[in-house]
């Protein structure tokens, strides 16, 4: 599992745009929102968080064809398939990858960004440890999504709407604590729900995504 | 005798064949009946006329929520016993759920406007049933991208299993993130009843009719599923030979 994980951070970095290039994307979103809405910072201030986690949603959501589509072209993944290592390990480790090239990135980003649009430096506490707590759920959902479609030859568009619905409660709890922190509220409800979602994801997600992908490779 | 006998396409194609003439009748019936008997209650007195449009707005909302859920049922007996017709009538089910929540939203919208004064409100029960929509649709996507027949059953009833989970954790989710404007439900088993029996009755019925118009339009479906299957065996045996 350790092998599989360092060969997939090693194919994303040497790739090229592995860790950057979410993070860019991210950083192209929250400075294309100004021009959108107008660069007052009363009317950034309350949009901030759900920009941001919608950022951090769609830096993912474009990642996601990569999880397993390259090695289903050249025929790793049927190798993968037989391997002694069960196939839902090898989902969750590829997820795992997944989270580490684009998820973490983006965490260490986000505080920087979030000052961009005028978010309370109160609130940042809790944006990191929404995104920290919520972009597990949204990779390990990403390669469910990302299983179903990888035998499509364009699956790049169903993906997004097979997956983008399963990302409402991790967006909604998210934006959620945000906001709260940014009232000076509590946020343990919100905090609570979302690492239930991420548990929950995280347990049950790989033996779906692995039986998706069994069933494309039949 | 039991039910898995109707797995069998020939036996199931016999039965429904028999049996449709009398369920379109019935709800034709029910539905016709209900909503011209509802349509000539007399106004509410607060809503006046538009109380009406809850003869059309509850049953197909009903039926939104009672048809994901029979594609369920019928995804979890094709994952676990590789029966074809149940894939087929969860295949078939899908766009018929899709229309109802289409249905429902519309007449809701036609309604809050006058009531409400709002087309759409950001509301939980409005938003599930757009999310509601939203896994409606791409069900139906994901069934019309995939061209191996077995591949695509066995993929739409694993998400249909995810997509149910995600669909109920966003119903409560959306319950945590806006407090409702619309009002709680009208007919409930326990509460006792909220609504006056000139409404309730009419409701009734086309309840009823909605259920059957979806059980008729279900084996419509499923039977031009199964003759599509057909169709393109005796194709293949044909290209073969």
């Amino acid at each position: 599992m350790i092998a599989l994980l360092k060969r997939d951070l090693r194919l994303a970095v040497r790739a090229g745009g592995g860790f950057g290039l979410g993070v860019a994307f991210f950083l192209i979103l929250c400075a294309l929102v100004p021009f959108g809405v107008g660069p007052d910072s009363g009317a950034l201030r309350p949009i901030a968080p759900g920009i941001l986690w919608l950022g951090a949603l769609l830096a993912c959501l474009l990642s996601l064809d990569r999880i397993f589509a390259l090695d289903h072209e050249d025929g790793s993944l049927d190798l993968l398939a037989t391997s002694p290592l069960p196939l839902e390990g090898a989902v969750a480790v590829k997820a795992l990858a997944h989270w580490i090239t684009t998820g973490l990135p983006l965490i260490v980003a986000a505080p920087l960004f979030g000052i961009l649009l005028h978010l309370p430096g109160a609130a940042i506490p809790a944006l990191i440890v929404s995104l920290l707590l919520g972009t597990p759920a949204l990779s390990m959902l990403g390669a469910f999504g990302a299983a179903v479609t990888v035998g499509l030859r364009r699956g790049g568009l169903l993906l997004s709407l097979l997956v983008l619905p399963l990302y409402i409660p991790t967006l909604i709890f998210g934006t959620e604590m945000i906001r709260r922190g940014q009232e000076g509220g509590s946020i343990a409800t919100p905090l609570l729900f979302l690492a239930g979602i991420t548990a929950g994801t995280l347990a049950l997600i790989p033996f779906a995504a692995a039986a998706a992908l069994r069933i494309n490779l039949r | 005798m039991s039910i898995w006998e109707y797995a069998n396409p020939v036996k199931f194609m016999r039965t429904s064949g028999a049996i449709l003439p009398w369920v379109v009748a019935g709800a034709a019936i029910c539905t016709v009946t209900g909503l011209v008997w509802g349509f000539l209650t007399s106004d509410d007195y607060r809503q006046g006329s538009t109380v009406k449009i809850v003869f059309l707005h509850v049953p197909a909302a009903m039926m939104a929520i009672n048809i994901w859920v029979m594609m369920l049922v019928a995804s979890l007996i094709w994952l676990v016993r590789r029966h074809h017709v149940s894939a087929l009538a969860a295949k078939a089910a899908a766009p018929i759920g899709a229309v109802m929540t289409v249905i429902g939203l519309i007449t809701g919208a036609v309604w809050g406007q006058p009531m409400w004064g709002t087309w759409w409100e950001w509301d939980p029960r409005l938003t599930s049933f757009l999310i509601l929509l939203l896994f409606y649709i791409g069900y139906i996507a994901l069934w019309s991208a995939i061209e191996d027949p077995d591949s695509a059953a066995d993929l739409t009833a694993v998400l249909c299993l995810v997509g149910s989970v995600f669909a109920l954790l966003s119903r409560y989710a959306v319950l945590f993130w806006n407090q409702g404007l619309h009002q709680g439900a009208s007919l409930s088993v326990q509460s006792g009843e909220r609504m006056s029996a000139v409404y309730r009755y009419p409701l009734y019925l086309t309840m009823l009719g909605f259920g059957l118009l979806f059980l008729a339009l279900l084996l419509v479906r499923t039977r031009t599923e199964i003759r599509k299957r057909r169709l393109a065996a005796l194709q293949a045996r044909e290209m073969r030979a």
